[in-house]
This record gives structure tokens, C-alpha cells and sequence, in this order.
């Protein structure tokens, strides 16, 4: 029933990492295999304890349920439950859940005959988040300075974290992530635009072939990366952008505590300048 | 372990260089003559050229060309003509749009007059653009998705230093040129109304932003991963459906419950990708003009959570009639 017309012949054994047959079998469209079940425990576990911490809040209101890190003063240490302890354990089943996900990710990708290009993608994701929630708050000595679950309290995190450097945009690694994510986005709707533009040239129009759009960008600009390169060109642009996100969080604090438009003095300041 | 994994082209084979598709009987010749570059071909076409100019891309180049060099000589001439002060000063010199004193007049040249002048020719460069996507679409037969993707982000652009200062009966409003400087107006415009983050279509068009970023690393991820079935070919996959696009939507399926075509696959990106600007136009447009403060306004809407007042209360000088 939940089955494509064409899947019957993909559903064959093999591919797992571990537990071998044991939990290799699908539930309705889902492929579950042995970190399918991790999956499954590390996200009930954390909604539940995110649910816990709402009930134990002040409000139901969705927006504004925030489940807060532990306070500074706790330092790297264990914090009770309600003091931030459930956010410490959240963190550690979303991190539970996301790499288990990845890995059921790169066993569907062996059972299926592909390359792991969609777990190692998702990675840097990972990686991202890992980033802001351990690696940055280790090396600054606290919890306390990982952001918050909750949607607009989040928000205020950045903002705050953003000011507490004077202005980030001066953050260069922070340019580089922007300008990255707005490239991804940019070359997003291009391809997206060419391949529906040459598959729906209008009625009664035939469709058209790569040859037709390849010439366009080469009308257009000059040069056209080909259906192969667009995504290799995207998946790097997105790759790329993350980890310069990356870098510019953890070196915000760890590594560099001033403001980040005064950072811009070494170049105001070189000696090649004086003449 | 040490598998080919379709990240550069390791084996490059080296044809007749192809000029494109025929053009219909009236356009003008392609400018140039195509060559290859190895290392791009590492990783996508190498091919390099020929290029289509037609009088929009020459009128388009004329006026974005103007503006660019007018831009540039402000900005000397804001260094005292001293060429390595323009080097030295490049990211923080600016253009800045008239002081607000002049509302919507024409002011003096050195008063942001050149600022309306470059902001005018830009966007002739840009619409002349936009209609020369548009044409080149046509005349190769294809539809024209992309011309209306790039009119969103005009959209944006239009909204930010034309739409919005008009609303506002100030072209002060609008964005300098240059790069620390428009940088500060982004900053500035978040703090003079309540915080952008608290404006939830700003908060739509960063989903959009970072959505974007999402499906193309999963759409790239996917198609390079059944490269060895021809995934690249998209338009015959969508056409005539193979094992490449198959097993690239049951992998999704069997990963989230859910999958695309190796056709809505870019119907899901061209919207993404073109909703980013579009609600992000409606949130700038909105902002001053409709909501003075989107703090106060997420307040009063329920949406921001209580925190403690650690300082004392401040009152926003804009509700005491203060002028900037």
C-alpha cells in the first residue's frame, strides 16, 4: 500500500552497518534498521523532555516554551533538572538522534546502490550544531553559553550573542557564510528555473535538451557549469557555507573577544600603507 | 573503501567546441570564440564562451558599468582623490543616499544626488537584465522560470531602495553602496524598529534562506550520489523515469516517509529560492512604514517569551516624537 509501483524490487536485504538482519525491515515508507530504533529513542526521548520542560514552564504558548541552558556559573558541570539538566540531556539525545539518522541515512545509501554524499552532507550539519552546542562552550568554560530550545528565545540568542561583539556583520568568517548561503540560494533558483524552464517550454512546445541549456547560460553569461557540475557547484556552495558559519561562531568568543569591526584594524594598519 | 565518488571529473574527453543551439532568424550573432579552461572542467563544463551581447546586454553593461564607476569616483573623491586611500579605505567607503532633511527632492550632487543618479542607472541595468533573461529563454525556445526567479530578488531590491524610502517620503532610507556601509544599515534598520528577528517575515525568508541551502545540499547530494545510473540527466529521467531517479526518491522515502520527483525536486527549489526575497521584500516593506517596532509588536501579539527586566525600563524615543 505505502508501496511506489516500482519499489518491490528496490526492498531487497543487505547494506546494514550493524545488527545485520536484525532490524533490516520497513515500517510503512520507513526503512528502520538498527539506527532507526536509535533514532526513534534519542527524538521520543528528547520531545518528551522538551514537553517535560514546557509543562514544568510558565507558558504552553508555543512560541514562547524556552528550555534554557544551565547558568554560567555552573561552569562545564552537571546542572539539576529544571536548572538546565534537561537541557544538557535534550542536547545529548538531539545529538544521539542526528547521528543515528545519519547513519540509517548511509545504510539506505548502501542499500540502494548510491554514493554517501547525502550523509556526509548532512555531517556538516551535524557538525554545525555540535559546534554551537559543545565545542564553543567547552572552549569558553560553560554551558551556560549554548543557545536555548525554544523558537523565539533562540532568536534572542543570536541577537544577543551578535551584539555582545559590537556588530557581527564585521565578522569576516560571518561574510563569507553569508555571502556562501546567498550563492547556494542563488544558484538554487537558476537551476531549479532551467530544468523547469526546459521541461515546460509552454504548450505544444517539445521539451527541450541540455544542449538548449547549456546555451542559454552561455548566451546569457558566458558559461554554463552542465547538468553534472550545477550539483557539485551546489552541494559546495551549502557545504562550504556552513562551515564558515562554523568558524564564525567558535571563533567568536574562544578566539576573539573585541569588537569585530575593531578586528578590521590590522588592515587599516599595515605598514605597506605608510609611505 | 577508496571508491570514485563523483566529486571532480577525473577523466576529461576533449570534442568539437559547440557554438549552441541554432538562434531564430533576427537575433544577432554570438560574441567570441569558445574555449577551455582545464580546471573548471574538473568540475563542470569546460567550456568557456561564446557569448550572446544583443543590444539589452550592451545597454544593460553601458548603464551597470556607469553606476559601478560612479560609485568608484565618490568614493575617491571621498579620499581626496588619493588612489591608495581607495585601497586602503575600500570597505569602509560609501555612497551614501541624501540626508533625511531632503525627504524625496532632487538634492545637490555631492548631497546624494549621485546616489539617485547611480540608483537610477542600476536599476536600468538591472531591468534591461531582467529583460534580456527573459528574451534569451524565448528565443531558444525555453520557458522562462528564470527571468521570474531574478524578478524576485529584484523584487527585494526595488523594495530596499525604492518602494520603501517612497513609503517612508525619504530616499535617506534607502541603502548606501558600499560594503561596512551597507553592512551598518542592515543593523541599523534592525535596531531603529524593534529588532528584524522579531519581524516574522524576516523569520519566513531566513527559512526560505537557509531552506535553500538545505534542498540544494540534498538535491546536489542526491543526484551526484546515483551519478553512476546518469542522475545528471534530469531532463531525461523526468521524462522517461530511470533507476537514477528511482532509487534517488526511495532513498528519501525510506529516510523521511517522503519524496519528490526528479521534476518537483526544482519546483520545491525554484520556490524555496524565490520566496527567500519575496517575503523578505514584504518584511522590509512592512517595516516603519506599517509596524514602528517589532519588539512591541510581538508583544503585543504574544509571541515573544517574558524575560526578567535586568535594566531599567527604557522608553523607545520614537512614541516621545522624536525625530532622527
Amino acid at each position: 500500500m505505502s508501496m511506489l509501483s516500482f519499489e518491490r524490487k528496490y526492498r531487497v536485504r543487505g547494506g546494514t552497518i550493524f545488527g545485520g538482519d536484525l532490524f533490516d525491515f520497513w515500517v510503512g515508507p520507513f526503512y528502520v534498521g538498527f539506527f532507526g530504533i536509535t533514532t526513534i529513542f534519542f527524538a521520543l526521548m528528547g520531545t518528551m523532555m522538551i514537553l517535560w520542560g514546557a509543562a514544568m514552564g510558565p507558558t504552553w504558548n508555543v512560541w514562547q516554551i524556552n528550555i534554557a541552558p544551565p547558568d554560567i556559573s555552573y561552569g562545564l558541570r552537571f546542572a539539576p533538572m529544571m536548572e538546565g539538566g534537561l537541557w544538557q540531556l535534550i542536547t545529548v539525545c538531539a545529538i544521539g538522534a542526528f547521528v543515528s539518522w545519519a547513519l540509517r541515512e548511509v545504510e539506505i545509501a548502501r542499500k540502494l546502490g548510491m554514493g554517501l554524499h547525502v550523509p556526509v552532507a548532512f555531517g556538516m550539519a551535524i557538525l554545525a550544531y555540535v559546534s554551537l552546542q559543545v565545542i564553543r562552550p567547552v572552549l569558553m568554560g560553560a554551558w551556560g553559553h549554548a543557545f536555548p530550545y525554544g523558537i523565539y528565545s533562540h532568536l534572542d540568542w543570536v541577537s544577543n550573542t551578535a551584539y555582545q561583539y559590537l556588530h557581527f556583520h564585521y565578522n569576516p568568517w560571518h561574510m563569507i557564510a553569508a555571502s556562501l548561503f546567498f550563492a547556494a540560494t542563488l544558484a538554487l533558483s537558476m537551476h531549479g528555473g532551467l530544468v523547469l524552464s526546459a521541461t515546460n517550454p509552454g504548450k505544444g512546445q517539445v521539451v527541450k535538451s541540455p544542449e538548449h541549456e547549456d546555451t542559454f547560460f552561455r548566451d546569457l553569461i558566458g558559461y554554463s557549469v552542465g547538468t553534472l557540475g550545477i550539483h557539485r557547484l551546489g552541494l559546495f556552495l551549502a557545504l562550504a557555507g556552513v562551515w564558515f558559519g562554523i568558524v564564525c561562531i567558535v571563533v567568536s568568543g574562544p578566539f576573539w573577544t573585541g569588537a569585530w569591526p575593531e578586528w578590521w584594524s590590522w588592515w587599516l594598519n599595515m605598514p605597506i600603507w605608510r609611505t | 573503501m577508496a571508491e570514485y565518488q563523483n566529486l571532480f571529473t577525473s577523466v576529461q574527453p576533449v570534442g568539437p567546441l559547440h557554438d549552441g543551439i541554432e538562434l531564430p532568424r533576427g537575433d544577432d550573432k554570438r560574441t567570441g570564440t569558445p574555449f577551455l579552461v582545464h580546471l573548471l572542467g574538473r568540475i563542470g563544463n569546460a567550456q568557456i564562451g561564446p557569448v550572446y551581447l544583443g543590444s539589452l546586454g550592451v545597454a544593460s553593461l553601458v548603464f551597470g558599468i556607469a553606476a559601478f564607476n560612479i560609485i568608484g569616483f565618490n568614493m575617491l573623491a571621498s579620499v581626496d582623490w588619493n588612489p591608495i586611500q581607495l585601497l586602503r579605505q575600500l570597505f569602509w567607503l560609501a555612497l551614501e543616499p541624501p540626508p533625511p532633511a531632503y525627504g524625496l527632492s532632487i538634492p545637490p550632487l555631492a548631497q546624494g544626488g549621485w546616489w539617485l543618479v547611480v540608483g537610477f542607472m542600476l536599476t536600468v541595468s538591472i531591468l534591461l537584465w531582467w529583460a534580456r533573461t527573459y528574451r534569451r529563454a524565448r528565443q531558444l525556445g525555453l520557458g522562462t522560470h528564470v527571468a521570474w526567479a531574478f524578478a524576485a530578488a529584484i523584487w527585494l531590491y526595488l523594495v530596499c531602495g525604492f518602494f520603501r524610502p517612497i513609503m517612508m517620503g525619504s530616499w535617506s532610507e534607502a541603502v548606501p553602496f558600499g560594503v561596512f556601509p551597507h553592512l551598518d544599515w542592515v543593523s541599523a534598520i534592525s535596531l531603529r524598529y524593534g529588532n528584524l528577528f522579531y519581524n516574522p517575515f524576516h523569520a519566513l525568508s531566513i527559512v526560505f534562506l537557509y531552506g535553500s541551502v538545505l534542498l540544494f545540499a540534498m538535491h546536489g547530494a542526491t543526484i551526484l550520489a546515483v551519478g553512476r545510473y546518469g542522475g545528471e540527466r534530469e531532463i531525461e529521467q523526468i521524462v522517461d523515469r530511470g533507476t537514477a531517479s528511482e532509487r534517488a526518491g526511495l532513498f528519501w522515502r525510506w529516510t523521511m516517509g517522503f519524496n519528490a520527483t526528479m521534476e518537483s525536486i526544482h519546483r520545491w527549489a525554484w520556490w524555496f529560492a524565490v520566496l527567500c526575497p519575496l517575503v523578505g521584500g514584504i518584511g522590509i516593506l512592512l517595516t516603519g512604514t506599517v509596524v514602528d517596532n517589532w519588539y512591541l509588536w510581538s508583544v503585543k501579539h504574544h509571541v515573544v517569551p517574558a524575560y526578567p527586566l535586568v535594566t531599567p525600563l527604557v522608553v523607545d524615543p520614537a512614541i516621545l516624537g522624536v525625530k532622527p
